[in-house]
């Protein structure tokens, strides 16, 4: 098998960053499309090639879909990509699935919203030293010529902690970059290894097909771009790149943990564990589930670091250990293709036909390979922590939250599918009444005027219900961007051809 | 199903009407004027549908010239007990919007009779899907009454926490007794089920197994031929899969999420040729035998979502169209057909013009995810009116009220089962 070509695809579908504690997110509409595009053309954009001694700042560059109208993309090439690309992240009825209606609603929104939809998402990453230069000279002389400023998102370093104070970050896909996976196939047990075409377009996906992408007919001008794997002849222009999906939340850090002392009776060890019930994971980022001792392929800590990652919710159908409707069990259900490994193919047919398990939760998640994502999102703001939110005498509750990134090969499936169907859904996983306790919008829809409450289920006694749970978490901003691999970003940058 | 071709002159007249019984685009008046489906207490779902099939061309792949076929009218319901029944409660109750609606119809005129003009129309299903038999929407009701109750005695009644799941389960069976006493509850038993019903039923129960005996000679003569023009015709069978058109894509989104349960309607025409006929026939004869004696109750195979689907064939069998009420986005609908019974939507709708290459008749197909997501975009149908009797209820909720009840209804239960009831409170 040839080594990956990590130098076109652009870093941060395998870095973090997490070192270069300085980052900010420049959100630019096309000013003059010649100066853009030469912009793009020469940007010191950083790729996913692993340098010793890491490299200590990065720049990353991402298109909306008008962005790369404005560019001058032929509108034959865009109709290529993905609907909800295409579409956008503000579009009414993707709206109402992704819960951003009444206070998270487009409308309100800081950027992304009518009339402020960014072209371009320029990211710079920076060791503290060398990060204000770094800025000033990727930008380069004709950066305001090229562009207008749209917002410029900052983002603070909160040392791996989210702004409620917990841990971030622990689980990621590990993503299959040399394509071992066998694809397509049947998972019995779960495992956190995912097919590359899952995060990079122009590859096999876990269904082992190619997700929609633009392919151009090959001539002078397309010469650079990859070869299309599947369709030889022609040239890719998603290959190696991905979809980006940014959303500002703005996080109300005060009212989370005093809502949960308020729930506790005052007792901050009980708003502790309230807290831990609805993330999943206390603050230290230990699971409620206990670590495992059977390894599961693609997780495994660094070295001198704590296994935090290494369970299921297999062992727990009674969401006893940790609650059904938890943030991480939301998120990653951790689970297969089956709900319970078949004995045989005799079993497993009968499982397909709907004879196997029959409790009342049995089966009612989807399979959890088909939606993961890659989550890249930094901290903004001025960090209150827990101890703070949770003193009388402290009433300042100074805004922060969560510049969200996820990278995926197909929006819909993927963000948007996990967004919908678990995060958002009153509905998950037979739960009613409740929505993800962190992210959930608490907005009624007709036939569930509640869907405020919380449950924390309990084995053998009945279930703790947590009502009135307010909206922790609101939507500032957000969009869909196309991250092209760097060979497909230099060739957005040529001249349009003409025709 | 009531199915009537429209007057071309009177379309958009039609459009406004059912428009008209709209509060907005997805979401239906249940009091509005001129169907008033909140009367109907036996009425789970209804929807009405200008049948604009945009795929008629796709004949042209096969070198067919496409047909022209009428625009129709669909008025489809799920209902329980006899449709005869309800045709003429219908009328009884919304005589003159159905005659508003009906007029932009052929044949209809100011004098007739529109009980027998809608019998004359009738298009019995091929293959029918029931979440649960016999679940009236008496039941439903009552279960999600019985549910809510409960639900707030529990929270009312701090100290049930500390108790076990027994003396909880007596706890509940009391309160619901009073509340029973006292006319708030009613857990109704369930109507007799006619006679005629139970013949019908065995009758079906036999029919098609008999059948396939007394034809099994002739199919294992004929089983060879068949795998191998099958495989043939899979393999050059063509796609048609374009990327949908992104406005009609987006005036289908305008109509759907408004509620945790949506619509899905679609059709296209069969592949030309006797074979993909009979494979048609044969597998949506066995999803229907199926649906009716086989599956488990709230069960399609491993999906849990689906309330009612009938496929219906039109214009001979030269259509088909198929309905359905499900929960959740169409993206987590699409997900649960693809991953647990792709298997079944490729041996159902691979005879389909374009539908993504299927091999042995059940393999591949929709797993081309892409391909499959356009064909299916393309062949959705906006459905212009759309009601249920109970927004807001899944499949799967009304599982739970139903075992609740049944737990509630039961004097005696095991540790184990008494654990699974306390849990679903």
């Amino acid at each position: 098998m040839s080594v990956f070509d990590y130098a076109d695809v652009q870093g941060l579908v395998r870095f973090g960053y997490k070192k270069m504690t300085r980052a900010s997110y420049a959100l630019l509409r096309v000013k003059d499309p010649a100066m853009a595009r030469a912009w793009l053309s020469s940007a010191p954009v950083t790729t996913a090639v692993e340098v010793r001694p890491p490299p200590a700042t990065a720049l990353q560059v991402a298109l909306t879909a008008p962005g790369l109208e404005a560019l001058g993309v032929p509108v034959s090439v865009l109709a290529e990509f993905s609907h909800e690309f295409r579409a956008g992240m503000a579009q009414e009825s993707r709206s109402r699935q992704l819960g951003d209606v009444e206070a998270n609603a487009p409308e309100y929104w800081l950027w992304g919203g009518p009339g402020r939809v960014p072209h371009l998402l320029v990211m710079f990453f920076g060791q503290p030293g060398p990060f204000a230069t770094f800025v000033q000279t990727s930008q380069g002389p004709s950066w305001t010529d090229a562009f207008d400023p749209l917002e410029l998102l900052e983002t603070n370093d909160f040392g791996g902690v989210e702004p409620f104070g917990f841990t971030d970050g622990i689980s990621q896909p590990e993503i299959d970059w040399n394509q071992s996976l066998k694809v397509p196939y049947t998972q019995f047990d779960y495992s956190n290894i995912v097919a590359l075409g899952e995060f990079l377009l122009g590859y096999r996906n876990e269904y082992g097909k190619y997700t929609d992408r633009p392919l151009l007919d090959a001539n002078d001008s397309t010469a650079d771009l990859p070869a299309a794997e599947d369709i030889p002849g022609e040239k890719d222009l998603g290959r190696n790149g991905t979809y980006l999906v940014l959303r500002q939340l703005q996080q109300d850090v005060r009212l989370f943990w005093q809502f949960a002392l308020q729930q506790s009776d005052g007792d901050p060890a009980q708003a502790e564990k309230l807290t831990a019930a609805m993330v999943g994971r206390n603050r230290a980022g230990d699971p409620l589930e206990p670590i495992q001792e059977q390894p599961i392929p693609g997780i495994q800590a660094k070295p001198g670091q704590k296994e935090q990652n290494r369970f299921t919710f297999e062992q727990d159908p009674s969401g006893s250990r940790c609650p059904f409707g938890a943030h991480i069990r939301r998120a990653n259900p951790r689970n297969t293709d089956f709900p319970s490994r078949p004995r045989d193919g005799l079993a497993k047919l009968i499982t397909m036909l709907g004879f196997g398990p029959n409790r009342f939760r049995d089966d009612l998640t989807s399979s959890v390979r088909f939606h993961r994502i890659v989550r890249r999102g930094r901290e903004y703001g001025t960090r209150l922590t827990p101890e703070q939110a949770l003193n009388p005498a402290d009433s300042s509750n100074p805004e922060c939250g969560l510049h969200f990134i996820s990278l995926n090969a197909n929006i819909s499936r993927q963000f948007e599918f996990l967004q919908n169907a678990w995060i958002n859904s009153t509905k998950f996983s037979g739960l009613t009444g409740e929505s993800d306790p962190l992210l959930g919008n608490r907005v009624a829809t007709p036939g569930c005027p509640v869907t405020s409450d919380f449950n924390v289920q309990s084995s053998a006694r009945l279930q703790q219900r947590i009502a009135g749970m307010p909206q922790f978490i609101k939507v500032r901003g957000g969009a869909y961007f196309f991250m092209p691999g760097i060979r497909a970003l230099r060739y957005l940058g040529q001249t349009p051809a003409a025709g | 199903m009531v199915l009537a071709p429209i007057v071309p002159s009177r379309e958009q007249e039609l459009r406004g009407l059912l428009a008209s019984m709209n509060e907005g685009p997805g979401r239906v008046n249940p009091d509005n004027a001129l169907i008033p489906f909140a009367k109907f207490e036996n009425l789970h779902f209804a929807r009405l549908l200008v049948l604009d099939d945009k795929t008629t061309g796709d004949m042209r792949v096969y070198g067919l010239r496409p047909k022209t076929y009428p625009l129709y009218l669909a008025f489809l319901g799920d209902i329980d007990g006899d449709e005869e029944r309800f045709l003429e409660d219908l009328v009884k109750v919304a005589a003159s919007g159905l005659r508003k609606i009906f007029a932009c119809c052929e044949k209809f005129e100011p004098a007739t009779e529109i009980l027998s003009w809608m019998k004359e129309r009738r298009k019995p299903s091929i293959a029918n899907y029931v979440n649960w038999r016999g679940r009236t929407v008496r039941d439903v009701r009552e279960e999600a009454m019985l549910q809510q109750a409960v639900e707030g005695y529990v929270q009312a009644n701090y100290y049930l926490r500390k108790m076990s799941p027994r003396e909880i389960h007596a706890k509940v069976r009391h309160f619901v007794d009073t509340e029973k006493a006292a006319e708030r509850l009613r857990l109704s038993a369930k109507s007799p089920t006619p006679l005629g019903w139970w013949v019908r039923n065995l009758v079906h129960l036999l029919g098609l197994p008999l059948l396939v005996l007394i034809l099994s000679p002739l199919i294992i003569v004929i089983a060879p031929f068949y795998i191998v023009r099958l495989r043939m015709l899979e393999t050059t069978d063509p796609e048609v899969c374009p990327a949908v058109d992104q406005e009609y894509s987006e005036e289908l989104s305008r109509a759907e999420d408004h509620y945790v349960t949506n619509q899905f309607s679609a059709m296209g025409s069969l592949k030309p040729g006797l074979l993909r006929l009979l494979t048609t026939i044969g597998v949506l004869s066995t999803v229907n035998y199926a649906a009716r004696h086989i599956v488990r109750p709230g069960r399609l195979g491993r999906v849990r979502t689906i309330h009612f689907a009938r496929w219906v064939f039109l214009d001979g069998t030269n259509r088909m169209i198929f309905c359905s009420n499900y929960d959740g986005s169409v993206e987590s609908y699409m997900d649960d057909f693809i991953n647990k019974t792709g298997f079944g939507l490729n041996a159902a709708f691979s005879n389909g013009i374009g539908y993504p290459r299927t091999n042995w008749l059940v393999l591949d197909g929709c797993a081309d995810e892409r391909k499959y997501v356009e064909y299916l975009r393309r062949h959705t149908l906006p459905t212009q009116v759309w009601y249920q009797a109970y927004p807001g209820l899944t499949s799967v909720d009304l599982e739970r009220n139903w075992r609740i009840r049944k737990g509630v209804e039961a004097s005696s239960l095991s540790d184990q089962e008494l654990s699974e009831w306390v849990a679903l409170l």
